[in-house]
């Protein structure tokens, strides 16, 4: 396993970019560490620059500028197989005439292993991955998921490799046995401390399988953070609208000295919040998550009463475990998540956001509430020593 | 809400509808009734038969055994083996299916040209519904290129534009990005509401049917295992298997032992999450837990000894309450974090559980846990998964 550093790499698929001159960036230059061991997530719509920033990792693409660094090695020109690294795709690659061993057994004897060694650690691996059972089986009559799960196995089965690299495992795998095989690669990772990079547009498989997610968009990497910071504090509104389901609402908003106006509605906020949103930029949103507010079916008349705000609802959903209203609020439209058994009682209704999870935006930066507040885990130095406690614990049974 | 609606939305009424290919059962001998303009969802896992009902329906494959019925207005016709083309239906598939060497404006107007539609209302159509689907800027362009997307969009534009009585979806939004899923099915959902067809929509995703509403007809091994209201079928399943199908993630089920003359029920070992088999014997074990009174009931009725119990993962609690008087120890072998929430994974003596917490809660892997749970919320299916007792929901629907 190893580090790996990239240092300003940007691809552009139109060949050389010169400075100056407009380059078609499919990645725009960027600079990273991920460390040795650990799982990241690279996550982003079609297009957004994942595939290409995994391919370059992989060898498949050579950056059009900058190096990669495989544990201090400059391993920018070397090809795919130099490099060592184990990839598993969207569908399960396998021979479907071998047995489940023979395909597991496959890289090694590529390799050279000798038998005895094979056997050893094919038996590992399976047993890993609750496949002992089938090693006899041939590929070709088991079920997808069961395919999926030999596919990880020939990435996990080399014990030489640089990082495994996951491009969106999971596509055809069910629902119901998602949560397996998610269960399955966290488990492996804690045990073997592979290096894992998982290329997915599913905010939940990037969120609940990362340690780290890498959100990208339009070749730009938005935000480095764990799952925590980029749905508490998204650096950007992207961030914010891509992270969650529904995403985080935004609502255009004028800034006044110690409040700010939302259409007619009005809510208090620090003055010295208001003065660095303002020097940040020109067109300010105010950002909340969907569960960030309190709902009232009917206004109160309390002292309380005057923190709530009129909304008009829009769209009212029962999902079972919750319900999500979609409402008419202030400058715009916004989603809010209540209890199941929430009913609006009729057009209208009140809303209160948490004045404690209000984030302010000028033209879609995140405007942090206290001056030079930490935000997100950007700073890989930030990120190993977080990092190094929670290995610690793992480590102990 | 203008739009005006479709003179004839369809009423479909399958009976005895059986699909064999060879030695293998695609479907078994089904019934099922569509009421018109009504949006129904087929929810099943991949294989359950969504699809091969959805081409039954169409017409594009025969049934090997079967009548299929179209009403309009009251009047039944028998429309068996009756080829597609002679029927007033459109249909959407997972993959992207356009015609590749015509505009996007003569993809969407394809099927109205062929009805003969007069040129100034076919344009007129088009124009509507390429707005509606946000497709206006793309008209001109060939479907190659456009995004998958947009591609989706076109594909849906051509079967709203047809306008006919049935409008069969499969799977629509699966090969999109989740944002994008997200997006577009809003918008279908309003394209839908304003319109007065009869549409079936197949998906493997419980949150999916949650989100549409309407109807849902369950499916599991080709067969329908429950339908109903889709609210209804999620709070009142009639079995293990509807439980589970609309469980995500998966529904924790806790084999129990019925004292009758106490009315009591006991945890025993093996509590299973649907997620894994092994299992240990112990802790769990002996839990005693009293149930509701109607729940009670239910199982003294059906005489039996051993049952199970089943809670959804978000009635497993992080903090205790007033009514969770029970306490579920583990501990933890994986906490996912969602963002809005976190499912941890939890090893208990009687076996593994999947808990869903609103919020972030970091839990270091194997650390304890303590799950809260409150008796009155369980499910009690027997051994064979009947459902016996579903609990009242806040709202008392169903």
């Amino acid at each position: 396993m190893a580090r790996i550093e990239l240092v300003d790499v940007g691809h552009a698929y139109d060949g050389a970019a010169n400075a100056g001159t407009e380059t078609r960036w499919a990645l725009r230059p960027m600079t990273m560490t991920w460390r040795d061991g650990g799982a990241y997530a690279l996550l982003g719509p079609s297009g957004c620059g994942k595939t290409t920033l995994l391919n370059l990792i992989s060898g498949l693409l050579t950056p059009t500028q900058g190096r990669i660094l495989f544990d201090g090695k400059d391993i920018t020109q070397l090809g795919p197989r130099e490099r060592n690294i184990a990839q598993v795709f969207q569908f399960p690659v396998l021979y479907d005439t071998m047995t489940v061993f023979d395909n597991l057994a496959f890289p090694l004897r590529n390799r050279g292993w000798k038998e005895a060694a094979v056997r050893t650690r094919v038996g590992e691996v399976a047993e890993l991955l609750d496949l002992t059972a089938d090693l006899k089986r041939r590929a070709r009559g088991l079920p997808p998921d069961a395919q999926q799960k030999i596919s990880l196995g020939r990435g996990l089965v080399r014990t030489d490799v640089a990082a495994v690299l996951l491009d969106e495992p999971l596509t055809v795998i069910d629902p119901h046995l998602k949560w397996l095989l998610r269960r399955k690669l966290k488990q492996i990772h804690q045990q073997l401390k592979v290096s894992l990079i998982y290329v997915t547009h599913d905010q939940v498989e990037a969120l609940t399988f990362a340690e780290e997610v890498v959100v990208m968009n339009h070749g730009e990497v938005l935000q480095v953070g764990t799952p925590q910071a980029l749905y508490e504090a998204p650096e950007h509104t992207f961030v914010g609208h891509f992270i969650g389901s529904p995403g985080m609402n935004f609502l255009p908003c004028q800034l006044g000295r110690g409040e700010i106006h939302l259409g007619d509605v009005v809510l208090p906020m620090e003055a010295e919040w208001l003065a660095r949103a303002a020097a940040a930029g020109t067109k300010h949103q105010l950002g909340f998550r969907p569960d960030a507010a309190e709902v009232l079916a009917a206004p109160v008349a309390s002292a309380a009463g005057a923190a709530w705000q009129p909304a008009r609802v829009l769209a009212f959903q029962p999902m079972g475990t919750h319900c999500l209203l979609q409402l008419a609020f202030g400058s715009g439209n916004v989603w809010v998540r209540a209890a199941a058994a929430f009913q609006p009682a009729g057009d209208h209704m009140w809303l209160r956001p948490l004045p404690a999870k209000l984030a302010l935006f000028a033209d879609q930066r995140l405007v942090p509430r206290v001056a030079g507040e930490w935000l997100g885990d950007t700073n890989p130095a930030n990120t190993a020593a977080q990092a190094a406690p929670e290995a610690a614990s793992g480590a102990n049974p | 809400m203008s739009a005006t609606p479709h003179p004839a939305a369809l009423a479909l009424k399958l009976e005895g509808m059986e699909k064999r290919v060879g030695a293998a059962t695609h479907l078994y001998p089904l019934n099922l009734e569509l009421v018109p303009g009504q949006l129904n969802v087929l929810l099943g896992a991949t294989l359950a038969g969504k699809t091969s009902l959805l081409r039954l329906m169409a017409g594009l494959d025969a049934p090997t055994a079967g009548r299929i019925h179209e009403g309009v207005a009251g009047a039944w016709r028998d429309v068996t083996g009756l080829p597609v083309r002679e029927r007033d239906l459109a249909m959407v598939y997972q993959q992207f299916i356009n015609y590749p060497s015509l505009s996007v404006r003569e993809n969407i107007a394809s099927p109205l040209r062929l009805r003969g539609v007069p040129k100034g209302e076919l344009q007129q159509r088009v124009a509507t519904i390429a707005e509606q689907l946000r497709l206006t800027p793309f008209l001109d362009r060939r479907p190659a290129e456009l995004s998958g997307g947009q591609q989706q969009r076109t594909a849906l534009a051509r079967a709203l534009a047809k306008d006919a009585g049935l409008l069969l979806l499969d799977e629509p939004l699966v090969n999109l990005d989740y944002k994008l899923r997200e997006e577009l099915r809003a918008e279908l959902l309003q394209l839908l509401r304003v319109r007065n067809t009869t549409v079936v929509y197949a998906t493997t995703e419980p949150q999916e049917a949650l989100q549409l509403g309407g109807n849902v007809v369950v499916m599991e091994a080709g067969r329908v295992v429950q339908s109903g209201p889709t609210l209804q079928v999620f709070s009142r399943p009639a079995s293990l298997a509807a439980a589970r199908a609309f469980s995500d993630p998966p529904l924790n089920v806790l084999p129990a032992r019925f004292d009758g003359t106490r009315g009591i029920a006991t945890l025993v070992s093996g509590a299973v999450s649907g997620t894994a088999s092994g299992m240990a014997s112990g802790m769990a074990s002996g839990m005693e837990v009293a149930l509701a009174p109607a729940a009670v009931a239910a199982v003294r009725a059906a005489a039996v000894n051993e049952f199970l119990l089943a809670l959804r993962p978000h009635q497993l609690y992080s903090e205790p309450g007033s009514c969770r008087s029970l306490t579920l120890r583990g501990t933890v072998e994986l906490a996912e974090i969602s963002g809005s929430d976190t499912y941890l994974h939890v090893h208990t003596a009687g076996g593994d559980v999947v808990a869903q917490w609103r919020g972030i809660h970091p839990m270091a892997l194997g650390s304890a846990a303590h799950l809260f749970l409150d008796p009155r919320e369980f499910f009690a299916f027997t051994k064979d998964g009947t459902a016996l007792f579903a609990p009242p929901t806040a709202k008392g629907d169903g």
